[in-house]
């Protein structure tokens, strides 16, 4: 992977198959003979990835419950499959950075450190959600962690990533803002109009593609004339790279590399991830569009089992670390859904509450 | 197959279906395309099986570019098709507003006669569901602002079956919105109702002491609230719109000429609102029969929140419309 204006990606996996997993460039010099190595300077790194995509796999697994249930309504887009982008591209970024996402953010907003309790109390309508109970789970806010949500609106989180990061380059804050948004909004004018302007800007915005090759029951062959997404985007004059979006390590090396590249001034970056929901796309979809065998061959390469069977390799204690996570997880998770059980309600007569800053003057 | 006397069992989504079959199997101009049409069967259902019975090419699966398919079905309607378009909600609507209001209302006006544009747009409306403030609102009155597109809203299943044959037939844009809550309403359908009459408000309960307004999604709130109302005793007229552009007006102003009093329910928020049309026509056309001041229940003036009972806070309920009749009737 070469820091080109414009790397190519004609060769990649295309279609129904999953991608090959990526070709690292730093890890990967150890010693073939050394069957069983000892836990090296990744192994803390590795557990902290770990326990990311771990967290965002069963905080949505036991969304799933309460949506059966019926604790938790609306439309709920699950991430699962797709955990090791939201993990990798975080790590790549810090506290002061925007992060823009869709209605399948609730990767996005935990991967930020918006605590799943708050997350769970949105789900629930609590005043005590990150969005107080207004936005539910497709629109996750949190303006102190500087996540803008939480967008339903296919690419419309575009232009305002890009009047984020046009805000902080005025500034003079060498700061990044990352727009996560699926394949389908690159058929939506606003994608093309957000390239080109922030590549005509040069501004400081990293583009965060999550090719899942679905669009709802659209596949990207039947929704994209060109299905090469990093060619399209490089077209915009911007850096474009095609990665593997279920090895959550070359997805933070990428982003590692494109921020940097953002911060020293050379412009928006484009990354294509290649990932797979192993879900349908809402709780309301009976996924009919897809094949059994293509749902199968992806979740081969779980990215959450491919960091463990990495683990493994490497030697380190993988097996007691991943209960030891497993029972945190767990507890942090039922301590969510028990605070949101008992969050207050917001009463009615504050519905009109935020409808502009100003104190509401009850216009009924 | 029922025979022609007896009524069959359906649902509002089914009675959409065989509207949709029925118009894709007699006409071979017409085709329809929009988001997950196809494929997915609709994001509501509608079109399931469509696409297995009429193909790719009439049950058309489109990216997400909402203006370009639906200025691709103000195309090919000029060059002589019949394109029925599909858009998810009116939310998303938004994003081809430019190509309804700058486009297929206008052309034939700017085009001197020349450019009719036959276009069926159809699209859903409204809350109810938790779908919180970005799929949830009712804006078919912004499109009943403008001139040059005919505004349907089919609240039963008579209209659901038999609005598209006419609109279809009608040589300039039609929208349709259908109501979300709507979809699951079942019920018996007489097999030989005729097409819709797209021009005359429908009167679905007569009485003598109001009239109640709607339209749509609030039709059977409003009816539960005439049957509410009967048990006091007093007897409401229900007035459905169906169409609400062009307002059957004379229909508003015959109804209260027998009642002298009004209440309009709109789902939509008050200010800007087609109640606040609705109540001018009436204050225009019939001041002098009224014996109260219009009253209109509407959705509070928030964006919809998503939590339940905030939500229906904010909605026209029941028994925020027994309460307006209850005030203009003392
Ligand atoms: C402008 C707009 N059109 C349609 C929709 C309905 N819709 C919601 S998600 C979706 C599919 C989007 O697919 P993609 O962008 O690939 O993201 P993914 O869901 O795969 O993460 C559609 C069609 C919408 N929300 N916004």
């Amino acid at each position: 992977m070469t820091v080109a204006r414009t790397t190519r990606t004609r060769n990649t996996p295309t279609a129904t198959k999953p991608a090959k997993p990526a070709k690292k460039g730093t890890r990967t010099k150890k010693s073939a003979k050394n069957r069983t190595p000892a836990p090296t300077a990744d192994t803390g790194r590795r557990r902290d990835l770990l326990e990311g995509m771990l967290r965002i796999r069963r905080f949505e697994e036991r969304c799933v419950e309460l949506y059966s249930a019926t604790k938790i309504r609306g439309f709920v887009h699950l991430y699962i499959g797709e955990e090791a982008v939201a993990v990798g591209v975080n790590e790549a970024l810090t506290a002061e950075d925007a992060v823009v996402s869709t209605y399948r953010e609730h990767g996005h907003a935990l991967a930020r450190g918006i605590t799943a309790e708050a997350v769970m109390a949105e789900m629930y309508g609590r005043t005590t959600g990150c969005s107080g109970g207004r936005g539910g789970s497709m629109h996750l806010f949190d303006a102190s962690r500087r996540f803008y949500g939480g967008n339903a609106i296919v690419a419309g989180g575009l232009p305002l990533a890009a009047g984020l990061a046009l805000a902080d380059r005025m500034r003079g804050q060498n700061h990044v803002t990352c727009c996560f948004f699926g394949d389908g909004a690159f058929a939506e004018g606003e994608f093309h109009e957000t390239a080109n302007l922030a590549a005509l800007w040069n501004l400081p915005l990293l583009l965060v593609c999550e090719n899942n090759r679905y669009a709802m029951g659209t596949a990207l062959e039947r929704h994209q004339a060109q299905t090469d997404l990093a060619l399209r985007a490089a077209s915009y004059g911007m850096v474009a790279w095609s990665v593997d979006g279920m090895d959550v390590e070359a997805v933070e090396q990428a982003s590692r590399r494109a921020v940097e590249g953002i911060r020293a001034g050379t412009g928006p970056h484009f990354l294509e991830l290649r990932t797979y929901r192993f879900r349908a796309h809402s709780m309301y979809d009976p996924d009919r569009y897809r094949d059994k065998a293509e749902i199968e061959s992806w979740k081969s390469r779980d990215p959450i089992g491919l960091l463990v069977d990495r683990m493994r390799e490497n030697g380190d204690p993988v097996d007691r670390e991943f209960a030891r996570i497993e029972r945190r997880i767990t507890a942090e998770i039922d301590d969510a859904v028990e605070a949101a059980e008992q969050a207050p309600e917001e009463p009615v007569e504050t519905l009109l509450r935020h409808v502009t800053s100003a104190p509401s003057e009850a216009v009924t | 197959m029922t025979s022609a006397t007896t009524t069959a069992k359906t649902t509002y989504r089914e009675a959409l279906r065989e509207a949709l079959r029925e118009s894709l199997r007699s006409d071979d101009r017409v085709f329809l395309m929009g988001e997950d049409v196809g494929r997915y069967g609709g994001c509501f259902g509608v079109s399931l099986g469509l696409l297995e019975e009429f193909g790719p090419e009439r049950v058309r699966d489109t990216p997400l570019s909402e203006s370009a398919f639906v200025g691709s079905g103000i195309g090919a309607a000029l060059a002589g098709m019949r394109p029925i378009v599909e858009i998810m909600t009116v939310n998303f609507s938004l994003l081809a507003l430019d190509q309804i209001l700058n486009n297929a209302a206008t052309l034939l006006h700017m085009s001197g006669g020349q450019l009719a544009v036959p276009l069926v747009i159809r699209m859903t409306t409204g809350a109810g569901r938790q779908l919180a403030a970005q799929h949830s609102h009712s804006l078919e009155g912004w499109y009943a602002h403008i001139p040059g597109v005919r505004v349907l809203a089919p609240a039963t299943l008579e209209d659901a079956r038999h609005m598209l044959a006419p609109a279809l037939a009608d040589p300039d844009p039609v929208l349709i919105f259908e109501h979300g809550s709507l979809y699951n309403v079942s019920g018996e359908l007489d097999p030989r109702t005729a097409p819709a009459d797209l021009d005359h408000a429908a009167i679905r309960r007569t009485g003598t002491d109001i009239t109640l307004v709607t339209y749509g999604g609030s039709l059977p709130k409003t009816l539960a609230a005439a049957d509410e109302l009967a048990v006091d005793g007093i007897s409401a007229e229900v007035i459905d719109l169906r169409t609400l552009r062009p307002l059957d007006t004379g229909a508003l102003a015959d109804s209260v000429a027998r009642t002298h009093r009004a209440v309009v329910v709109d789902e939509a928020w008050r200010t800007g609102s087609l109640a606040a049309e609705v109540s001018a026509r009436i204050a225009e056309d019939s001041f002098y029969d009224l014996d109260a001041p219009v009253e209109r229940v509407c959705s509070a003036e928030v964006p919809m929140p998503y939590a339940r009972r905030l939500e229906e806070a904010a909605l026209p309920q029941t028994a925020d419309v027994v309460a307006a009749a209850r005030r203009a009737v003392d």
